[in-house]
């Protein structure tokens, strides 16, 4: 009883560090073209907020004394991207936030090209200054639309054997980001062996919309979720699916080399399932295309 | 100047709600605008930039045009011949826009020129002739100076109210139910079969206009 009772205090204390702002202190703070940019400190934790004053709108979060830690669940999740492909060498990021995931990735692979596309050239900016993002020669960071970039990466004949699609944010989802017409030409922008990580919704009347037009573009894919936000992680692959089998195994493989990030790969091997073995949509749910996308509106 | 004396009594209104379909057309047009061009110039704000000017541009030279159009023998034929070929003249925006965008996208870097540059393409000419509307308007509606300012006052209450809700159901209810395609083929028709329809009408009056009928050109 009385470890229930410090373990609910304890709760109580995380979420109220969480979810008020009473321990905040604002480090920088400006509106961009697009956005209400806001940096906080609370306590050892930094955040990357857009647009108002709530936990709810983190965008990337990381503690001070230990940047290589990860914070958020749905950045851990989208290292499952790496149980479905050997070595990525070159890595395309659509939207930026803190910069966790190329700082990450670098690490973990040095060698590795690393191209980070951001719409908001302020975002860019208080990555750098605020949140340790880092770029060499082998990281760099574009400014520009996603979809744009893509285009132009087709047109340049480039390959991608990792493209992590994280550019929607709790307020606005870019519709051109979600159609079929986009996710076909991030598929042929993928090398053969090449994936998709998408973070994604998991919630409202988007999710069937969403997955239905994956699935016509990718065919069966992996959701990757842990059902404690509404996040989601959609995994697709250029070709053919691995199974969990070869998951499991690979998870097993790379378990300790994440450990110092604090992610659990086993974890997360275990928080995957296959649409083709779970199709939690109706067959006949409408796909977005550029003609039709009215994803803010489905997502209310 | 002896015309509007004859006109029968449904010519008014049946002009105000052409207005207001015209009005309606084209901001639903132009708001669908950002969504036809976002999959190949981005959403970015240059974007809202690059359709607001091509409109305001043509609505400027548009404006210039139907009025001058409107000093030779106007009558609701021609007025009616304006409303057709819009209709058509924005067609294309439905069938070509994905080839035009092309050409442009692969010749233009920069996105903000590569928008204007599209959003020209497409929305330039329907926009130039949906803008001779209004004067036109202006012109079969008048028939004394004293009330001249309080009938364009009316007409763009009446237009202009039907280009706010052209944007509201357009942004918050047709972009939900139908393809974006699909709502510019039936703002096209829509503008169409109500020209028909002005035409037909003028027909019907047609004796009474024996001095203005024959001489529609253009």
């Amino acid at each position: 009883m009385n470890k229930l009772c410090s373990s609910i205090v304890i709760l109580t204390l995380v979420s109220a560090v969480f979810s008020t702002n009473v321990f905040a202190e604002t480090v920088h703070q400006e509106r961009s073209l697009y956005r209400n940019i806001l940096v906080d400190d609370q306590g050892d934790l930094r955040c990357l907020k857009f647009n108002v004053k709530t936990s709810k709108t983190n965008q990337s979060c990381f503690y001070k004394s230990d940047p290589h830690r990860l914070v958020f669940n749905y950045t851990k999740l989208l290292f499952s991207g790496l149980l479905l492909i050997e070595e990525p060498k070159n890595i395309l990021i659509i939207g930026l936030g803190g910069g966790t995931m190329s700082n990450t990735l670098q690490q973990l692979y040095p060698t590795s090209k690393i191209i980070n596309v951001e719409i908001d050239p302020a975002v860019v900016k208080v990555a750098r200054k605020h949140f340790g993002f880092f770029e060499n020669q082998h990281v760099s960071s574009v400014i520009q639309d996603g979809r744009i970039f893509i285009k132009r990466a087709l047109i340049k004949k480039q390959q991608y054997d990792w493209i992590i699609l994280d550019a929607f944010n709790g307020d606005y989802i870019p519709e051109h980001l979600l159609t079929q017409e986009f996710l076909q030409e991030t598929k042929d922008l993928l090398s053969p062996k090449g994936i998709l990580s998408a973070n994604t919704f998991s919630v409202s009347e988007l999710y069937a919309h969403e997955s239905a037009t994956y699935k016509k573009v990718f065919g069966d894919f992996y959701n990757v979720r842990n059902y404690k936000n509404t996040n989601r992680i959609i995994l697709a692959t250029k070709s053919q699916l691995p199974s969990l089998a070869l998951i499991n195994q690979r998870a097993k493989k790379l378990q300790s080399r994440l450990t110092p990030f604090n992610i659990d790969l086993l974890e997360v091997s275990q928080q995957m399932t296959s649409t083709s073995i779970e199709q939690d949509w109706s067959e006949d749910t409408k796909l977005l295309t550029d003609q039709f996308s009215p994803a803010n509106l489905l997502n209310n | 100047m002896t015309d509007h004396q004859t006109q029968p009594s449904w010519q008014n209104p049946f002009i105000y709600l052409l207005a207001f379909c015209s009005g309606f057309c084209i901001m639903g047009i132009e708001l669908l605008g950002g969504r036809i061009l976002a999959p190949f110039f981005g959403s970015s704000v240059h974007i809202w930039g690059s359709i607001i000017t091509v409109f305001m541009l043509s609505l400027s030279f548009g404006y210039l045009a139907g009025g001058k159009l409107s000093t030779k023998s106007a009558s609701l034929k021609k007025y009616g011949l304006i409303f057709v070929l819009a209709g058509i003249t924005i067609l294309p925006v439905a069938f070509w826009s994905t080839g035009i965008m092309e050409i442009i996208f692969l010749n233009v870097d920069d996105s903000r020129y590569g928008s204007l540059l599209a959003c020209g393409a497409l929305f330039f000419i329907p926009t130039i002739i949906l803008g001779m509307i209004s004067p036109y308007s202006v012109r079969l509606l008048v028939t004394d100076k004293d009330s001249s300012g309080q009938t364009a006052g009316k007409l763009y209450f009446v237009s202009t109210l039907g280009s706010a809700l052209g944007t509201i159901i357009t942004s918050f209810y047709f972009v939900l139910f139908f393809e974006v395609n699909n709502i510019i083929t039936v703002f096209s028709s829509v503008l169409a079969i109500l020209g028909i329809c002005a035409i037909l009408l003028n027909k019907s009056v047609k004796p009474l206009h024996i001095n203005t009928a024959g001489v529609v050109h253009e």
